[in-house]
């Protein structure tokens, strides 16, 4: 048994909000593979739950009218990497979120809950931020949406309200149009492993391929939230694509990442893997983008 | 506040069923508890060894790390599902004890029920393909090596690969997982 003190099931999104609102010390569960063990833990023991999984209708990845990409909040990532929409437009993100834990976390964890327990070193965070990913929140005030920059407000905290949850996760069609981008999770171990650091770049390369028409760098456990290596990224807007130039980008990401000592890896080591990981993150980026190092 | 109950509807192991349960239990506890079926194993209760896996709609899951109310309406197998109706093991298991498979067995039912996923696909998968697909489950007793092969095996057999599948056998696993891309 859990020490759960009571538990309300949602039956729409309307009837979680109300329920939230019902009982404003309840915390949300969705997978529940983050809240159920911290209940098992004690530290969440004895909560009130408003459960949201049964919602199928936060199910799911499509191509909304506004030709953006929306994943359903509660898809699980099993299920994002194995959706021909991801696989066909952002399929960096089904590789990430396929390295997530084990295959029985990810047929029971959620991206929402993923993106909502606020935690740095999600395998999905440092790609949706690398893909300008948008938030929709629905609350008691209606829909509103979120660029996912403003959505981590600090280290397991991010931008929900009282009576709100996270609905979905868009993803602009100006973001992932001619899009290539590689993730890569450093960690000790090849399954059921925390990232020490995680890289996520992208790129758009121009027709000829030979220039960077933007590039986009994410990461996790770099900072307390998931963050972007912006200097970089500014550095190598309309560059060429040579040798020196991806060279430069790599150490450049040093101006922006600031990783901390913890007991799973210290502070310079994951300095030194930022930039290893985003030359190589780089190179595999312009590798599927058809692109050519000359030079 | 008093206890919460509900009534919880589902399938398992292919008969529909029924019962009132507690909102704080986890599926494991309601499946061994309430159903008795114990091949469910209690082992870390987290979500991390594996042993408690059973097929839900078709995919793994951690019973342990699942309310027993979100069985509601689902469609659940466990290993006593897959024993035939004259009491005979399943290929799979069958080749789980000739693997040498099974030591302390703790771990097995969850093997099973994964490797019962897996194998369902049809697909033949590469050895990388099938660690990664087997690697949600802990074992201290075997080293994996004989889970494995019996994996492997079951998979060609049903594959119609016999002699590949004997291969297997005589040659013991040559092959070794590249390490990570690591960076």
């Amino acid at each position: 048994m859990y020490d759960i003190k009571a538990l309300y099931e949602a039956e729409s999104v309307e009837h979680a909000i109300k329920l939230l609102q019902e009982h404003p010390e309840a915390q949300i569960i969705a997978g529940g593979s983050d809240v159920l063990v911290q209940i098992r833990e004690g530290r969440r023991a004895g909560v009130e739950l408003v459960s949201i999984y049964m919602l199928d209708e936060l199910r799911g990845v499509s191509i909304d009218e506004e030709e953006n990409i929306r994943i359903g909040s509660l898809t699980s990532f099993a299920h994002i990497t194995k959706d021909p929409i991801i696989q066909k437009y952002i399929n960096v993100l089904g590789e990430a979120v396929d390295m997530v834990g084990g295959p029985q976390i990810r047929a029971i964890g959620t991206i929402g809950g993923n993106t909502c327990n606020g935690v740095t070193s999600a395998d999905s965070a440092s790609t949706l931020m690398a893909w300008d990913a948008v938030m929709e929140v629905t609350g008691p005030e209606g829909v509103r949406r979120v660029p996912i920059q403003d959505f981590y407000i600090k280290a397991k905290v991010v931008d929900l309200k009282p009576g709100e949850l996270q609905t979905a996760i868009l993803i602009p069609k100006s973001s992932y149009e001619n899009c290539y981008g590689h993730y890569i999770k450093y960690a000790m171990r090849n399954a059921l492993d925390i990232t020490t650091t995680g890289c996520s770049v992208n790129v758009v390369l121009s027709e000829d391929k030979k220039k960077f028409e933007r590039v986009r760098a994410g990461y996790g456990v770099a900072a307390p939230i998931p963050m972007r290596a912006t200097t970089a990224e500014e550095f190598l807007k309309g560059k060429n694509v040579t040798e020196k130039n991806i060279k430069e980008f790599s150490e450049m990401v040093l101006e922006d990442v600031n990783p901390r000592n913890s007991w799973r890896a210290s502070r310079a080591l994951r300095r030194h893997i930022s930039v290893v990981m985003a030359e190589r993150a780089l190179r595999e980026s312009i590798r599927l983008a058809g692109g050519e190092i000359n030079g | 506040m008093d206890n919460q109950y509900k009534v919880v509807h589902c399938t398992i192991n292919g008969k529909a069923v029924e019962k009132v349960v507690d909102v704080r239990a986890s599926l494991t506890d309601m499946l061994r508890n309430d159903y008795r079926l114990t091949s469910v194993k209690k082992g870390c209760e987290v979500g991390e060894c594996g042993a408690c896996t059973v097929i839900i709609d078709g995919e793994g899951f951690n019973s342990c790390i699942y309310l027993a109310v979100w069985a509601e309406g689902k469609e659940i197998w466990t290993v006593e599902g897959l024993i035939s109706p004259e009491g005979e093991l399943s290929d799979i298991q069958e080749a789980f004890v000739e693997e040498g498979a099974i030591q302390c067995g703790f771990c097995s039912p969850g093997f099973i029920m994964t490797s019962w996923e897996i194998l369902k696909s049809g697909k033949e998968y590469t050895d990388d393909e099938l660690r990664k697909l087997l690697s949600g489950h802990l074992c201290r007793c075997t080293g994996y090596e004989n889970i494995f092969r019996a994996v492997k095996k079951t998979m060609l057999r049903r594959l119609g690969k016999k002699k590949e599948a004997e291969k297997v056998n005589s040659q013991g696993i040559t092959e070794y997982p590249n390490p990570m891309p690591f960076i």
